[in-house]
């Protein structure tokens, strides 16, 4: 009788998130998996059901290709930007974490990361600006050769990819801080009494024991920079509003695809090999802890 | 006693090295204030200043005057406040109920939950769209709210939270003394995660107010605009002038900044135990 009613209690207490669920997350899911496989025009009603061609069409449009590259080259970009300088940023904020200043560090690396997108790109397309940012103010008194950083088509991704990992770097090192946190100390201590230095134990010890979390921030922000779009959106636009048009991304290209081209299928189908990205690289990511925890 | 001054030495030489990167990384944000406060003539300058010669408050004053930032920032505040509540009350319900109720069926939700977890966003908001737009909700608050009306993670967050620090014992205390599901729920449950639900609170506003490719595609009305898109059209649709967007994006950026300030505990709570989710 009890168990009944804990029964009634739970399901009812659970149904209006799981109705929610399905409605804002289950369908649309499903829906984008049904679509991209149909020819949907947005204009006309109706949609013909075209098999598995969205997808071989895409490998043969070049500006698809080229939005999966500049993604793919953005998203490990800023992967590798970020690990080293984080982990390498959280082991000395750790090391410091008695000092007065602790959350200062803590809070002045993190603001990045919670400030609005695009104000934070707007800052940067100044720093960036050929005609009359600093970054090409610093280089000439530098004596070197002002650069269009955001008109050339190499630059203003390697541009894009700083301004991803500025934003990224603030949570990876919050959790490696938190990785850091829960290392067993005593190791630590017994290597400091063999005499090895700081580093030696940071690159010896810390980077060894860390890769589970080194695999997990990896993932998140692979995953999260194959999502970029507001940081292209805002410092690749030209003046005029045709944004992205110089650096191409996979979200951009697939709502350009949806509501400028009206091919709703099409666009569907690149959803699905983002998806499928997420997918393999989240699978990744479970088959290599799982190998680290059977050893 | 040397072993120790050197140790003070290199300790004083990190803080030194810190303090300066801590600022680089602020630099850009420093600036974009700075600039807000130049006038535009100043802003054509050649080498760049970095402190405005003469620091005005024009900008500010036609920003405010002449776009509807202020109505922006309305727009982004009343979706990140309903989102959050919204994905607190769904969370702290659902997370109880999965953790504390091991039926076949509800372990089957929560597995549905989890595996939409990894799924982007990005990946499922043009059917998304089309619902919405099928509702009548594109340019509204409404719209913007269906996007935003759940957290997996929340859900999860939650779920650990109860496992850990609530005993089944408590629960069955309760009941043999004959408190009812809810009111256990309302008045055992809830005051024991305060913790929790205020870090998913911050969590959840922070999300909403920085979001941008859902908000993008779903207001096209200036005056629904949140503040991620205003000031992303302000600067592609006109040829604006960099003062006055500095202006705008400073006045967006300095509360938000500040409130994070505030609540860094709580956030970085919530942060730091997404990072534990293996």
């Amino acid at each position: 009788m009890l168990r009944r009613k804990k029964f009634l209690f739970a399901i009812l207490a659970i149904i209006p998130t799981f109705v929610i669920f399905g409605w804002v997350r289950m369908f649309p899911i499903i829906e984008t998996l049904r679509l991209s496989m149909y020819d949907w025009n947005l204009l006309s009603k109706n949609k013909t059901f075209v098999g598995f061609s969205n997808f071989s069409q895409l490998f043969r449009d070049d500006q698809f290709l080229d939005a999966l590259t500049n993604t793919a080259i953005i998203a490990f970009g800023a992967m590798a930007v970020t690990i080293p300088v984080s982990m390498a940023l959280a082991g000395v904020i750790y090391h410091r974490t008695r000092s007065r200043f602790a959350g200062f560090y803590e809070t002045a690396v993190f603001i990045p990361h919670v400030v609005s997108l695009v104000p934070a790109a707007m800052a940067w397309k100044w720093i960036f600006d050929a005609k009359l940012g600093p970054l090409n103010a610093i280089i000439m008194s530098l004596g070197g050769e002002a650069q269009a950083w955001l008109f050339d088509p190499v630059l203003s991704v390697i541009c894009i990819i700083l301004l991803v990992s500025w934003q990224t770097l603030g949570y990876a090192v919050l959790i490696y801080l938190v990785g850091f946190r829960n290392l067993p100390k005593s190791v630590y201590e017994a290597a400091r009494l063999d005499g090895a230095s700081g580093i030696q134990s940071f690159l010896f010890m810390s980077v060894p024991l860390l890769k589970p979390i080194t695999l997990y921030v990896s993932v998140v922000t692979l995953i999260s920079g194959f999502n970029v779009y507001a940081q292209a959106y805002v410092l690749a636009s030209d003046t005029q509003g045709a944004p992205g048009r110089l650096v191409r991304v996979l979200v951009l290209d697939m709502l350009e695809n949806s509501f400028q081209n009206f091919r709703v299928g099409y666009a569907a189908a690149e959803a699905v090999i983002l998806l499928s990205i997420v997918l393999v690289l989240t699978a990744v990511q479970f088959s290599l802890l799982r190998q680290k925890g059977g050893n | 006693m040397s072993a120790k001054a050197r140790t003070r030495r290199s300790n004083f030489l990190i803080d030194v090295a810190l303090f300066f990167i801590c600022v680089a990384l602020l630099l850009p944000l420093i600036m974009l204030i700075a600039n807000a406060f130049k006038t535009p003539a100043e802003m054509l300058q050649w080498p760049p200043t970095l402190l405005p010669r003469n620091p005005t408050l024009d900008n500010f004053v036609t920003v405010f005057t002449e776009t509807p930032l202020l109505r922006w920032m309305f727009n982004s505040f009343a979706f990140a406040s309903l989102s959050m509540i919204a994905i607190v009350a769904t969370s702290a319900l659902a997370g109880y109920i999965v953790a504390k109720f091991p039926f076949r069926s509800i372990n089957v939700i929560f597995i549905l939950f989890l595996t939409t977890a990894i799924i982007p966003f990005e990946v499922y908001m043009i059917p998304l769209y089309f619902q919405v737009k099928a509702l009548g909700f594109l340019n509204s608050i409404t719209g913007l709210l269906i996007g935003y009306l759940v957290m997996s993670f929340g859900i999860f967050l939650i779920r650990q939270n109860v496992i850990a620090s609530i005993p089944d014992e408590l629960l069955e205390a309760a009941r043999i003394d004959g408190a009812g599901e809810f009111w256990i729920f309302t008045h055992i449950v809830l005051p024991l995660l305060r913790g929790p639900l205020a870090a998913l609170a911050v969590l959840a506003f922070f999300q909403a107010w920085t979001a941008f490719a859902w908000p993008i595609i779903t207001l096209t009305r200036k005056t629904a605009f949140t503040i991620e898109v205003g000031l992303a059209n302000f600067q592609s649709a006109y040829t604006v002038e960099l003062s006055l967007l500095s202006a705008a994006s400073a006045a967006v950026m300095v509360p938000s900044v500040l409130a994070f300030v505030l609540l860094r505990r709580n956030f970085v709570e919530g942060i730091a135990a997404s990072g534990m989710k293996e």
